[in-house]
């Protein structure tokens, strides 16, 4: 309830156009009602034989009703879908909002691609909640006031048992029929995910699975998890199917109840027969708008699963406490840290013990230990990704918490492991380190990243695109991009975290002579794990392996 | 969409289903004019003949149809859904077994989203098509059928109404639907862009905060987002021109059925009876047809998966001959490569040969180091003699020892008896979403635990085992412990050790792994190496200095080869 108030909170201010499309909704069925009422009206009419003129306001009528149907129709599919994109743009701004001051540290258990790509489905499904969960029952509602007052005005009686039906078919029957699908519909979910996990190991370990001549005992376990899921989905499909009869048994009762009700009445000439076949014909048409109402209550629930998700990683605190003054000015870049104690969360073991070193501006720290050893928490810790415990850290002499996170990130240039390339040009990409930058300047920094020239070769040299949907670049290039940012951006202070871990020997060397021009006159803290290449460095800080496994590099990708 | 007579021929008893489908449409057909029938007949005499006699039977009547319709929608849906459910289940088994056949060569790790898509979701996407499209499309020709005729035989001039305004409605549909199709389509594609470049934005939102741009970026989702929905409406605009005339075409031919038999009522041209009967069946005239439009964007995307699932199902797989002779004894043959020539299907600008003219011998016991620069065909020896491809010229065959004329071929061995000799250390082996003991297991799937921590000690692996939350029973995977490279190297090694097979295929990483961790590798490797063949894709340095011969490969030949000794 508590998420279903929130999400519609979210879309509280799009109500205008909701309840627009939700009238002509409404407008459409109430046309379809009109068009059999006054048809079966109209012959009933034309059977006593009246005069022409007689049936002149009925025939008008009938025409107008077979028009406007199909006009509604339209121009409520056309205001609902405007809804609905307006309602994608807003939950994509609002979840941006939310989440931005989260990145990275509030992101990290969810950083694996397959969750983010998990919140990018969950804004989709919602993006429906409009279409497919508001919008039904509240054109149900009004049918069904309108068929009250409709039926009402013939006899009371007419209008409870049309409503009684009515609240059966549209309320009832989806409540059990969730009632009853309820377990087996989780169980559904739980199946698929498990045959998907199975499917996507099977297929990227394939290789391993067919030179261990593995791959047919895998094919019996996915058969077996197939086999399970076909099962279940067969049980609910004939749960569906129930719901679909059940709910056209209703519909055609109700019928034939409002005649059971009626020919004695008409027998006894407390009604005028002319509205027999009205009164039948208008019930079977209200039913029309409880039809789409099983579907909603089933995406009710989604909807629900899907923001409950979203609103948790919403409500996720900042690892960062926020900063009220502006930040100081650091003299020097000095960075001077002291009994340093850091863990990631309250009852998971140090990954940092009493860390202490004094690195003066322009110096460089080699910082080497195995992995484990803590020596990326390090490096969030100094860009302020978390907030550390016990002890202190120090830049240009204030401590790291007076600064604002915003205004470290300027101070420090990172290359990491891994970078991250945008689905973008490699200019677009290289301008995120400095919007302003002149072509020369893109390409002075391309060139003294030793990447100029692979770019020249490129068919659209810097306009050519990269990353997920355009060419990859080999690691050794990736590495040079990210350096290339890192000239462009010309912070005082660099961190080099593994910069070359996964390049081939050749490429290590082009990339730590790039490198070595970065680090000149910059304050440099390297982190690696081999001893190669710490010539450079005016001092060696050695952690030892602590066994803990820490998370990967917080800050790529 | 045509019925796709593959998707058919795939399921045996998918035609009784369908069959049964028909017959129960058929039947519906059938009910849905009786209840016409009667409710005009009770209306009729209640209305304008009263005293005409008892209608308490005629109501019953009723009634029975109206729960007949009921149980006949219930069992026609039900036999569509089994029939859904039938395609699911056999084109998933065919399909994830015929990519097993085709081998890693086909699936390889890049396009295993779009694989496992296709098995998961694409397989789902059949669904509708069967239990909903294709039931329409019976539902389509049989209830309008039906109705027209019997509306022919009640009021020929209203008959003539429904069948001039179905072809004129069917017309304008499929016009508008022609013309949108395309467009919309690709406005659909559109949205997974936007889609994309939102997952784009959060993937890097790290990168973007550590360049402080990310505040930016929430102006430029909202301006893609806004852009979006704009040029998607003016798309939309004409798109949904066409339920404008589904609903325009059904309720106008309903109001003139109407108009033209009140008149002709009116001047006793027709009775009250068979009028109502026909107004009561004009809508359900039209019905099918406006479910099959809804009902369209199903068969859409069945149509696209199931070209895709063909694609696969009807790629060849390389020939895997039968075993036909014995294994050869272990450890007592020469691996022989002669002028094998072997090119990359053509796919892209793949076409370029890896393999030309290689020929080499590896004697049992011998550690033959494979070098060269990236690209030079390394990878594909070891694919070659994993049989996940097959050569396509020269010979690779196995050598008895002691009888250089008793050659074992290609043809000779299945690929499953080839590979009992050959145990693999990939640069980067993949881990199951399983517990660290299955992953091991996969060396040997029959090993007691006892073996298993066995081969783990030896891999140096045990240590580290043991320290995970629940030993040798932790899940390694998204919900589980995530291992480091090195770890990862190591229980890759493990499996090798389970295995003991007498030919080693080692890629040597080329990541750094530290000092302590690449000792401990070193050293299990070592292990492992001793008394087997062992074919190495070497990078170090010392690696290549130690071992007995050093083939150089440059752009898929042996550009020179070395003894140990004879430089």
């Amino acid at each position: 309830m508590k998420t279903l108030g929130r999400l519609l909170k979210l879309a509280w201010p799009l109500r205008g156009g909701m309840a627009l499309a939700g009238l002509l909704g409404f407008a459409t069925i109430a046309a379809g009602i009109g068009l059999m009422t006054t048809s079966a009206y109209l012959i009933s009419m034309a059977a006593l034989h009246p005069s022409v003129a007689a049936l002149g306001v009925a025939i008008v009528e009938v025409r107008f009703f077979g028009l406007a149907r199909g006009v509604f129709r339209y121009l409520e599919r056309y205001v609902s879908h405007d809804v609905t994109f307006r309602l994608l743009a807003r939950l994509r701004v609002w979840f941006f909002q939310v989440v931005e001051p989260l990145a990275p540290a509030g992101l990290m258990p969810h950083r694996s691609g397959d969750l983010l790509s998990r919140i990018i489905s969950d804004i989709e499904t919602l993006q429906n909640f409009y279409l497919k969960v508001i919008a039904p029952p509240l054109v149900a509602a009004l049918v069904g006031v309108g068929m009250w007052l409709l039926l009402g005005a013939f006899n009371p009686l007419f209008a409870v048992s049309f409503t009684a039906f009515y609240l059966l078919a549209g309320v009832a029957l989806p409540l059990l029929v969730r009632q009853l699908s309820r377990t087996l519909g989780r169980e559904v979910i739980t199946s698929r995910a498990e045959l998907n996990t199975q499917l996507v190991d099977g297929l990227q370990g394939m290789a391993d699975l067919v030179a261990f001549n593995q791959a047919e005992r895998y094919q019996a376990q996915v058969a077996r998890l197939n086999r399970r899921l076909i099962a279940q989905q067969k049980r609910l499909a004939w749960l569906n199917a129930m719901q679909t009869a059940l709910g056209t048994l209703l519909m055609n009762l109700a019928m034939w109840t409002m005649l059971v009700l009626a020919i004695p009445m008409v027998q006894s000439g407390q009604l005028d027969g002319i509205y027999l076949a009205l009164l039948g014909l208008a019930t079977l048409a209200g039913f029309e708008a409880v039809l789409p109402l099983p579907g909603a209550f089933q995406q009710l629930d989604s909807s629900l699963e899907a923001a409950r998700r979203l609103f948790e990683i919403a409500d996720t605190a900042p690892a960062v406490a926020p900063v009220a003054t502006p930040s100081p000015t650091p003299p020097d870049f000095g960075i001077i840290v002291k009994g340093l104690s850091f863990r990631y969360q309250p009852d998971e073991p140090l990954v940092l013990e009493n860390v202490s070193f004094d690195l003066r501006s322009g110096q460089t720290l080699a910082l080497v230990g195995p992995s484990g050893a803590g020596k990326s928490t390090l490096a969030n810790l100094l860009l302020r990704f978390w907030d550390y415990q016990e002890g202190s850290i120090k830049l240009g002499g204030h401590e790291l918490r007076e600064y604002a996170p915003d205004d470290i990130a300027a101070l420090i240039g990172v290359v990491a492991q891994t970078t991250h390339l945008f689905n973008a040009t490699i200019r677009e990409n290289l301008l995120i380190a400095r919007s302003t930058a002149t072509q020369e300047e893109i390409e002075a920094a391309a060139r003294l990243a030793r990447l100029h020239d692979f770019i020249k070769g490129l068919p659209q040299g810097y306009n050519t695109r990269v990353g997920e949907m355009g060419l990859a670049l080999s690691g050794g290039e990736r590495q040079r991009l990210a350096i290339a940012r890192a000239i462009l951006k010309n912070a005082p202070i660099l961190i080099l975290d593994e910069a070359t871990a996964n390049l081939d020997p050749e490429n290590e060397r082009e990339v730590l002579a790039s490198i070595h021009s970065l680090m000149e006159g910059r304050t440099t803290i390297i982190i690696t794990h081999s001893m190669a290449g710490l010539q450079q460095a005016d001092q060696l800080l050695r952690l030892e392996e602590r066994h803990i496994p820490e998370p990967e590099t917080a800050y790529i990708s | 969409m045509k019925l796709d007579k593959r998707l058919l021929a795939q399921a045996g008893n998918i035609k009784l289903y369908l069959g049964l489908t028909v017959g129960l449409g058929l039947a519906s057909a059938l009910v849905i004019i009786g209840q016409a029938h009667f409710l005009s007949e009770i209306i009729d005499r209640v209305f304008l003949k009263p005293g005409s006699g008892e209608i308490a039977g005629a109501i019953l009547i009723l009634l029975g149809l109206i729960v007949g319709r009921a149980g006949l929608g219930w069992g026609s849906e039900a036999a569509a859904n089994r029939a859904a459910a039938h395609v699911k289940l056999v084109l998933r088994e065919k399909l994830f077994g015929h990519l097993t056949q085709l081998g890693p060569t086909y699936t390889r790790r890049e396009r295993s989203g779009e694989l496992s898509n296709l098995l998961t979701e694409g397989v789902e996407s059949l669904d509708p098509y069967f239990s909903q499209y294709i039931p329409q499309i019976f539902l389509t020709m049989l209830v309008p059928t039906s109705v027209l005729i019997v509306v022919f035989a009640t009021d020929f001039l209203s008959g003539i109404v429904l069948l001039v305004t179905a072809p004129i409605i069917t017309f304008f549909m499929i016009l508008i639907g022609l013309k949108t199709k395309a467009v919309s389509q690709q406005q659909w594609s559109v949205l997974g862009q936007m889609s994309a470049h939102f997952l784009d934005v959060l993937q890097g939102l790290t990168t973007l905060k550590l360049f402080g741009r990310s505040q930016r970026q929430e102006e430029t989702v909202r301006r893609i987002s806004d852009r979006y929905r704009i040029t998607t409406l003016k798309v939309l605009r004409i798109a949904f021109l066409s339920a404008l005339v589904m609903e325009l075409g059904a309720t106008l031919s309903t109001a003139i059925v109407a108009v033209e038999i009140g008149l002709r009522l009116l001047h006793n041209q027709i009775e009250f009876q068979p009028a109502l009967f026909v107004l009561l069946l004009a809508p359900e005239f039209y019905l099918p047809l406006r479910s099959l439009g809804s009902r369209f964007h199903a068969s859409t995307s069945a149509g696209a998966a199931s070209a895709d699932i063909f694609k696969i199902l009807e790629t060849k797989p390389p020939v895997a001959p039968a075993a036909l002779r014995p294994l050869p004894a272990a450890n007592n043959f020469i691996i022989r490569f002669e002028q094998v020539e072997y090119s990359y299907p053509d796919e892209q600008d793949q076409s370029r040969p890896a393999l030309r003219d290689v020929s080499f011998k590896v004697l049992p016991g011998q550690k033959v180091a494979i070098v060269g620069p990236s690209g030079a065909g390394k990878s594909t020896i070891f694919q070659l003699l994993l049989r996940f491809i097959a050569p396509d010229n020269g010979a690779i065959s196995l050598v008895a020892c002691n009888d250089s004329e008793k050659a074992l071929g290609w043809q000779d061995l299945s690929a499953q008896q080839w590979r009992e000799l050959i145990a693999w250390v990939p640069q980067s082996p993949y881990l199951f979403n399983t517990s660290v003991a299955e992953n091991i297991r996969l060396g040997r799937p029959e090993a007691t635990l006892e073996e298993v921590m066995a081969a783990a000690q030896q891999a140096h692996a045990h240590e580290f085992i043991m320290e995970l939350p629940q030993g040798y029973a932790t899940v390694i995977g998204e919900r589980g412990t995530r291992l480091s490279g090195g770890q990862a190297q190591r229980l890759s090694l493990a499996r090798a050790f389970l295995k003991d097979a007498p030919v080693l295929l080692l890629d040597e990483p080329t990541s750094n792994l530290d000092p302590e961790t690449e000792r401990l590798v070193l050293d299990a490797t070592e292990k492992l190496a001793q008394g087997r063949t062992v074919l190495l894709i070497a990078h170090r340095p010392a690696t290549i200095e130690r071992a007995d011969r050093v083939i150089h490969l440059e752009n898929g030949r042996v550009s020179a080869t070395r003894q140990r000794g004879i430089a």
